[in-house]
């Protein structure tokens, strides 16, 4: 819950969050150091000073530390665990299902674990599909399509693999699908970032909702123009949001063009737990305003406090059917404890 | 000694040299975001090595391919050099660009391989039109916040553009670069020529100009994004470079890698 200065209490549903292992006992090879030194480098970067944590912790953090930096030192009432496995660089997997579930089993009212596949896989991606939704019962996935497979270094979404999944998951009702866009290797002649893979996805699924992490940028535009044409593409914040500290103004233009494109129904607050903790982050957002010639160049949008409200937890809350008084109840009445240490 | 100072002049030349040399995605010299790490010059056999690193190990391989090869080309190009040897370090492609640039196949031939027989066009020229537009908007950007009329932007020629003394940094900078692109493109040539131009050879219109504008800010809105990202992991990256044991080089003191006299003193 935040708390504004006025005393209002603002629902907070962290879209984009992980439990990962990164720990050099968990690591493969040097693709494993080098994957989570690139994330440790994104943390170091755009981070107040005051909030930088040391290497070791950020490699691999306990069940406590989560706990405490989402709900007790941080503002969030939920917050969404994304699955990444990156197996060919991780032992055990980057993150898993099971081992983010047994985390969340603590304070399972906070916790949503979505879980992943690879579409590469074939009928095995079928068959843990079908695992996931039956043993914890899932209603979203995260997509990682720069993930590396044996020879292959990447996939699109709308690869005919990738379509049999999705039809699996729209058929067992896992409708929320987080995408990431990483740089994509093969081929060279094109564009690394290129979304447009997630406009055909759209159009053939539109009984699942396509949540696109860190709102496509560095394609902002071109996303933008595929969120517009499409009522179930969404933005997540993930990545975006920290510039609101180290680039303000810039932070200004990437949410205005959000709003007068995509609108203030389809964006969703992530800070990317563990790269950044969402206290500082949402603290910031709340008390941000787009410059007003940056605003007067997109017809005037502002970040109003109800606007706000929205992308920081109804939103969400709707994709995922949560319902938010229901809820406020439920963890008013179990308030968050402090484990001791 | 004289060998010594000619071999400084020579680096100090190959350094100039890299400047042309831009990042495709962000359009900035590979100089100036610190990517280049080492030039080794050897007079005696007309030989030039460039070590580069890029901000992180998971740069885009086009990205890395495409710097490589323009680096090699650049250096080549100089009168006096014969042998160039480029090398990408800590990348996960490294061991496939490193072979690729340095094997003396043609640019066309070594990608073919990982482009389904296709080649880079088409990707160097969507990247060259945003580095147009770029540069573009930002004297766009400025010739507005001094005061020109969307008419006086429209109807300027280039010849009017010339004579124009900017004053921010940024300006100053991108002036000459759009100059040079809007010449290597064709979209100009005689001071009678409109100033700005679309990418594909249009005149700006007067009622269209605040929709170009916008678009303008799309594209630089994307490569602000990697930029500063770019910039943010590299300073990271870069803080485990180490002065090499034949002390400091003159990328080291380019770069500001060399602590002051007396600290080093007291170390």
């Amino acid at each position: 819950m935040y708390t504004t200065k006025d005393g209002k209490e603002i629902f907070v549903l962290d879209g984009h969050t992980h439990f990962w292992d990164a720990s050099p006992e968990n690591q493969s090879n040097v693709h494993g150091e080098q994957f989570i030194d690139c994330f440790y480098a994104y943390h170091t970067n755009l981070s107040p000073p005051e909030h930088l944590w040391e290497k070791g912790r950020f490699q691999k953090y306990s069940a406590d530390d989560i706990y405490r930096d989402l709900f007790v030192d941080g503002p969030d009432d939920m917050a969404i665990i994304q699955s990444t496995y990156l197996r060919d660089f991780y032992k055990d997997g980057f993150s898993s299902i099971e081992r983010s579930t047994d985390m969340a089993s603590r304070h399972p009212e906070r916790f949503i674990v979505n879980g992943s596949f690879d579409p590469r896989d074939g009928q095995k991606a079928l068959e843990y599909i079908h695992y996931m939704k039956e043993t914890f019962n899932i209603q979203g996935v995260k997509m990682y399509t720069a993930e590396w497979n044996g020879e292959s270094k990447g996939w699109a979404l709308n690869d005919p693999e990738a379509y049999k999944c999705f039809e699996l998951c729209e058929k067992l009702g896992i409708r929320n699908i987080h995408v990431h866009k990483g740089p994509t290797i093969r081929p060279l002649n094109k564009d690394a970032f290129d979304v447009h893979d997630v406009d055909h996805a759209a159009t053939d699924f539109v009984n699942l909702n396509w949540i696109v992490e860190h709102c496509g940028l560095p394609r902002l535009d071109d996303f933008c123009w595929i969120a517009t044409q499409e009522s179930n593409v969404y933005a997540g914040l993930a990545v975006a949001m920290p510039f609101v500290h180290s680039r303000p103004r810039y932070f200004g233009e990437v949410m205005a063009e959000l709003l007068w494109w995509v609108g203030e129904d389809k964006l969703l607050f992530g800070s990317d737990y563990a790269i950044w903790t969402p206290g500082w982050l949402v603290d910031q957002f709340w008390n941000y305003q787009i410059p007003e010639d940056i605003s007067a160049e997109r017809g005037g949008v502002q970040l109003t406090d109800e606007i706000k409200e929205k992308i920081l937890g109804l939103n969400a809350a709707k994709l995922y059917n949560i319902d938010v008084a229901a809820k406020k109840a439920e963890l008013g009445a179990a308030p968050v404890q402090i484990a001791a240490e | 000694m004289f060998l010594e100072f000619q071999k400084t002049e020579l680096e100090a030349d190959v350094w100039d040299c890299l400047e042309q040399v831009t990042d495709p995605e962000l359009d900035e010299p590979v100089t100036d975001m610190g990517f280049v790490e080492r030039i080794a010059v050897f007079p005696d056999r007309k030989r030039v090595e460039v070590d580069f690193r890029l901000p992180t190990y998971w740069c885009s391989p086009n990205f890395a391919f495409l710097m490589a090869f323009d680096i090699r080309i650049a250096v080549g190009r100089m009168p006096w050099v014969e042998q160039v040897q480029v090398t990408l370090n800590d990348h996960c492609f490294a061991d496939k660009v490193n072979a690729g640039v340095n094997s003396d196949r043609p640019f066309s031939e070594v990608f073919a391989a990982y482009c389904d027989g296709d080649d880079l066009h088409a990707v160097r020229m969507k990247f060259l039109e945003k580095a147009f537009v770029r540069r573009q908007e930002t004297l766009l950007l400025a010739l507005e916040a001094w005061g020109y009329s969307a008419q006086d932007i429209v109807d300027m020629t280039l010849g009017t553009l010339d004579g124009i003394a900017f004053q921010g940094e940024e300006e100053r900078k991108q002036k000459p670069r759009y100059r040079a692109l809007l010449l290597a493109q064709g979209l100009a040539g005689l001071p009678a020529d409109p100033a700005f131009v679309t990418w594909d050879g249009a005149r700006l219109t007067t009622a269209g100009l605040r929709d170009y504008l916008a678009k303008l800010r799309g594209v630089r809105i994307n490569m602000e994004f990697n930029g500063a990202l770019c910039r943010g992991l590299q300073s990271t990256r870069y803080k485990e470079v180490r002065i090499g044991a034949d002390g400091p080089t003159l990328i080291d003191f380019i770069q500001n890698r060399v602590p002051p006299r007396q600290d080093r003193a007291t170390r």
